[in-house]
């Protein structure tokens, strides 16, 4: 090959890359064997508490993986490819990721979803700013029941923009009051709220419609199997974290941002869009579309920033929800609602151990303790349990307040281990 | 093909749920009040798993991957992506743990070894790169961008500049303007000259205004700048920030390193440099490097080590930007970048950029012939031609170009970028395509070049053996269908 360039060495090739800036060290270390890098990998993954039986929860949850989905996104036709740019060659990506906005507007009710955003929590900064373009307002109000970490993550990305971001306690619409004026953009909520409450919100939306702002509302995709709609509570936008459809905890990421929106709304989402095409014979296909909302056309005019997205997520949740099926996932979501239906029974049993909430609730719930909760989790760490989540590392005021998920995967036995184990430690 | 709604079958499931086994009382316990139940289930499909298994599978037969075959896409670096680090994502240990795990008391010690992931890929990164430190949290390269704008902007807030222009040269990706505009900030663009950005141009548009620069070196033409000492300076003279658009890494590793350049921040796009793969649009990660001056403003929360040597996750960073995603990034992405990282070694590594490099160079003298080089001097990583000859004489667009090389069993170059070449066909080789595989490619576009002259006619109906010709997208974006109508599959 150097023959053919005519050039001596490899070296020669990189000469345009002035002396004086040339990388003076390369201190790496050499390579390793596939086996080798294999050891080093399971002895790390080893020195992780994998074998803790879990009631985390906070928006990402233990569920159970249907074999099928790691199988099918394992096809190196699906997960080898780029953005499908050249639709003739990506019609399995460009298909596959049409089915998913058509199982997320089915979920949601809503009109129009996108190809994916990076996560919850990004999806709900996009949404923000779809209610900030859309409206030309300047004003978010968002419930504190909403995920603090999303919170933050919406307080960080808006920082600069000049924006009001107004947090409250808005369980009761009667606290809109006084807030909503001419200048809100959005009303952000989320159901089931970070605490595992169930809500009807259609009061809230109202609200915030009749002063002409937009109704966001972030959602767990499972619970929206059973739980009002979005759209049958008024809300112009939905996202969520689309984790629980079939995708590994894997220490926070890779996940999945899902958003869809109401028809006039089109127009100012961000991301990838695929729509049905036919070409010149008449035969169907799929392609991106929508494009000149996005970045690589209209640039520094473009609706977002966003290229690369989730489409490998994206495609393990259309499987995922089509493993489930119509029934399946109905079924899927009442039996969370009974399994943490028992599991508070059996902790609200233990003394000085009370519920917080009045419900209904989904597959999460909050108890009081009588100690501090990051105590009591520490203490059931070591009985070989992740008793859940303590609540005052983002709500000071909640010390004692413990986050408990329960999924399809705890066992009546685990529930029970639990519930003993907390006894024993408080 | 029928969608997946439209194999809906009354009755027909693959769910396989466990038994509660608790008290019957507990379902109804559980049951919600009608007032917050939604009226009628979601129409989701209604299908067995072996019909599910078939239409994802038949559909996977209707895309086209690295694992299928060349794939010289510009500027993406579709490189071939080893299966070993997919073997690691998956090890329980890693894949089964939450991340609010370590968020409990003393919970870093229950995950420990995935502190050490992103602890020591931090290292390498900075290694790489030399910069000073690295947050893994960005999800892809966009949003590393996203982050680094953030970066700066907090940086000038402090020291209380008041800036409000980014400058982007001509041939920039389309994220760089996008993501300095959705940070509040105006994009102004500085012409290149001889393919690259022109420093007399850039100095007159660099003022006390100017909070920073985003530029990739080298850029998209694939050619490295070589006044990029000037330019660096130019700006740190006026106390703007370099951004480093890491997306053609790929191309210099071990032989520069962004910080030694002049850059500030860069990001990488561990799927394109590092070998994790794309998955079709996504999962990518965008971890973002920065030189000690921006250190204090990196995202929450960072990785650290204690005396005993043991990592813990410190959220004690009081000038900390905040969090750009909920957690440590993109986790699993980053254990793939991570185990490749391993095993090429500093040499291998080295090697990679060698070989990228000499790839893209021998296509572009072996395609000289019959093609036009946009810029014909030594490239980097990428070279970039144009159809426009082929566009006047014969009427074959690089449209009509991509669309043959289809047929030809070739994934296509990236078409009409960067937008500073008419007609531009923007050509990756890659590292890890063999010398067959790449004269392969050189006698396609041969073909396709005596066809453009011969039969031009028959380049405009490719492709002619995809399951679908080419699309009426005008027709799609004005009457969008982008989802299957509730009544179908229902």
């Amino acid at each position: 090959m150097l023959a053919a360039l005519g050039q001596g060495s490899v070296a020669e090739l990189f000469e345009v890359i002035p002396e004086r800036l040339r990388a003076r060290a390369w201190d790496l270390p050499p390579g390793m064997s596939e086996p080798e890098v294999g050891q080093y990998l399971a002895k790390l993954a080893g020195l992780n508490a994998q074998d803790l039986v879990c009631f985390l929860g906070g928006g990402f949850y233990d569920h159970h993986i249907p074999a099928a989905v790691d199988a099918l996104i394992s096809r190196g036709e699906f997960y080898t490819a780029y953005t499908p740019y050249q639709a003739e060659m990506s019609q399995g990506t460009l298909q596959s990721i049409f089915e998913y906005q058509s199982a997320i507007c089915r979920l949601t009710g809503l009109d129009a979803a996108n190809a994916s955003m990076y996560d919850g929590g990004t999806a709900i900064y996009e949404a923000a700013m779809m209610a900030v373009r859309k409206t030309k307002r300047k004003k978010l109000i968002v419930c504190t029941s909403v995920s603090p970490i999303y919170r933050i993550m919406l307080k960080s990305y808006t920082v600069n923009l000049h924006l009001e971001l107004v947090e409250a306690d808005l369980s009761d619409p009667s606290a809109l009051q006084g807030l909503l004026d001419q200048d809100t953009a959005g009303l952000i909520l989320q159901n089931p709220d970070f605490f595992g409450v169930l809500h009807d919100y259609a009061p809230h939306f109202e609200a915030v419609h009749a002063v002409k702002g937009l109704g966001i509302l972030g959602c767990n995709p499972i619970a929206l199997a059973v739980a009002k709609t979005p759209v049958e509570m008024g809300a112009d936008i939905a996202v969520g974290e689309g984790q629980p459809l079939g995708l590994p905890l894997s220490f926070g990421g890779p996940y999945l941002g899902f958003m869809a929106a109401a028809e006039g709304l089109l127009r100012t989402m961000p991301g990838r869009i695929v729509g049905r095409a036919h070409d010149k014979e008449g035969r169907t296909g799929y392609c991106l579309t929508l494009q000149t909302r996005e970045q690589h056309i209209r640039r520094e005019k473009a609706t977002s920033n966003i290229c690369s997205n989730e489409a490998l997520c994206a495609l393990a949740a259309v499987i995922f929800l089509g493993l489930m099926g119509k029934q399946g996932l109905v079924e899927l979501a009442e039996l969370n609602m009974t399994q943490a239906a028992y599991a508070r029974e059996r902790l609200g049993a233990i003394p000085g151990v009370e519920a917080v909430d009045q419900g209904p609730w989904f597959n999460e719930f909050r108890v009081r303790l009588p100690i501090d909760a990051r105590v009591a989790v520490s203490r059931m760490i070591d009985k070989g349990i992740a008793a859940g989540f303590p609540l005052g590392r983002y709500y000071p005021d909640q010390a004692n307040n413990l986050l408990v998920a329960v999924t399809e995967k705890r066992s009546k036995e685990e529930i029970g281990y639990l519930a003993e184990g907390l006894e024993a430690v408080l | 093909m029928k969608t997946i709604f439209e194999k809906s079958r009354p009755g027909r499931r693959a769910a396989s749920l466990p038994c509660s086994r608790v008290d019957e009382r507990f379902c109804q316990l559980s049951q919600l009040p009608p007032e917050l139940r939604r009226e009628k289930p979601a129409e989701l499909p209604e299908v067995a798993e072996i019909d599910l298994v078939r239409h994802y599978t038949l559909l996977s037969r209707m895309n086209f991957g690295v694992d299928v075959g060349t794939y010289p896409l510009g500027s993406c670096t579709m490189k071939y992506n080893p299966k070993f680090t997919e073997w690691a994502a998956r090890l329980p240990g890693f894949a089964g743990l939450h991340p609010l795990l370590p968020q409990l008391r003393r919970g870093g010690l229950l995950a420990q070894g995935a502190l050490r992931v992103v602890y020591e890929l931090e290292q390498l990164l900075k290694q790489i790169t030399g910069m000073d430190a690295f947050t893994m949290q960005p999800l892809a390269g966009a949003h590393g961008e996203l982050t680094g704008i953030m970066l700066m902007a907090a940086y000038h807030k402090d020291k209380g500049n008041q800036k409000s222009i980014v400058l982007v040269p001509d041939s920039a990706h389309g994220t760089n303007p996008a993501s300095a505009a959705i940070a509040g900030y105006q994009v102004v663009t500085v012409p290149s000259k001889d393919g690259v950005m022109d420093p007399v141009a850039f100095k007159e548009k660099l003022n006390d205004e100017v909070a920073g620069v985003m530029m990739t070196n080298p850029n998209t033409l694939g050619l490295f700048n070589p006044h990029i000492a000037e330019i660096t300076e130019a700006a740190h003279r006026a106390d703007a920030i370099m951004y480093y658009d890491g997306a053609n890494l790929n191309a210099i590793m071990g032989y520069a390193k962004p910080a030694d350049l002049g850059f500030d921040i860069v990001h990488l796009n561990l799927h394109k440099t590092f070998g994790t793969p794309h998955g079709g649009g996504g999962p990518g990660a965008g971890p973002v490097g920065v030189v000690e001056k921006l250190m204090d403003y990196l995202p929450i929360s960072r990785v650290e080590m204690r005396a005993d040597g043991t990592l813990f996750l410190n959220y004690d960073h009081p000038n900390s930007i905040g969090y750009v995603a909920p957690f440590y990034g993109n986790f699993g992405v980053c254990l793939k970048a991570f185990a490749y990282i391993l095993a090429l070694g500093g040499e291998g590594l080295k090697e990679v950029s060698e070989d990228a490099v000499l790839a893209a160079n021998y296509l572009r003298v072996k395609l000289g012939d019959k093609w036009e080089v946009a810029f014909n001097r030594p490239c980097m990583h990428e070279v970039v031609f144009s159809a426009e000859d082929k566009a006047a004489d014969y009427g074959v667009s690089a449209l009509d170009v991509a669309k043959a090389l289809i047929d030809e069993g070739f994934h296509p170059p990236t078409v009409y970028f960067p937008l500073v070449v008419k007609e531009s066909l923007m050509i990756e080789p890659t590292e890890t395509e063999a010398l067959e595989n790449l004269d392969a490619f050189i006698a396609a576009m041969g073909r396709i070049a005596d066809k453009a002259a011969g039969d031009p006619e028959a380049l405009h109906a490719a492709p002619i053996t995809t399951p679908v010709g080419r699309l009426d997208e005008v027709a799609a974006a004005r009457h969008p269908v982008l989802k299957e109508p509730e009544d179908q599959g229902a």
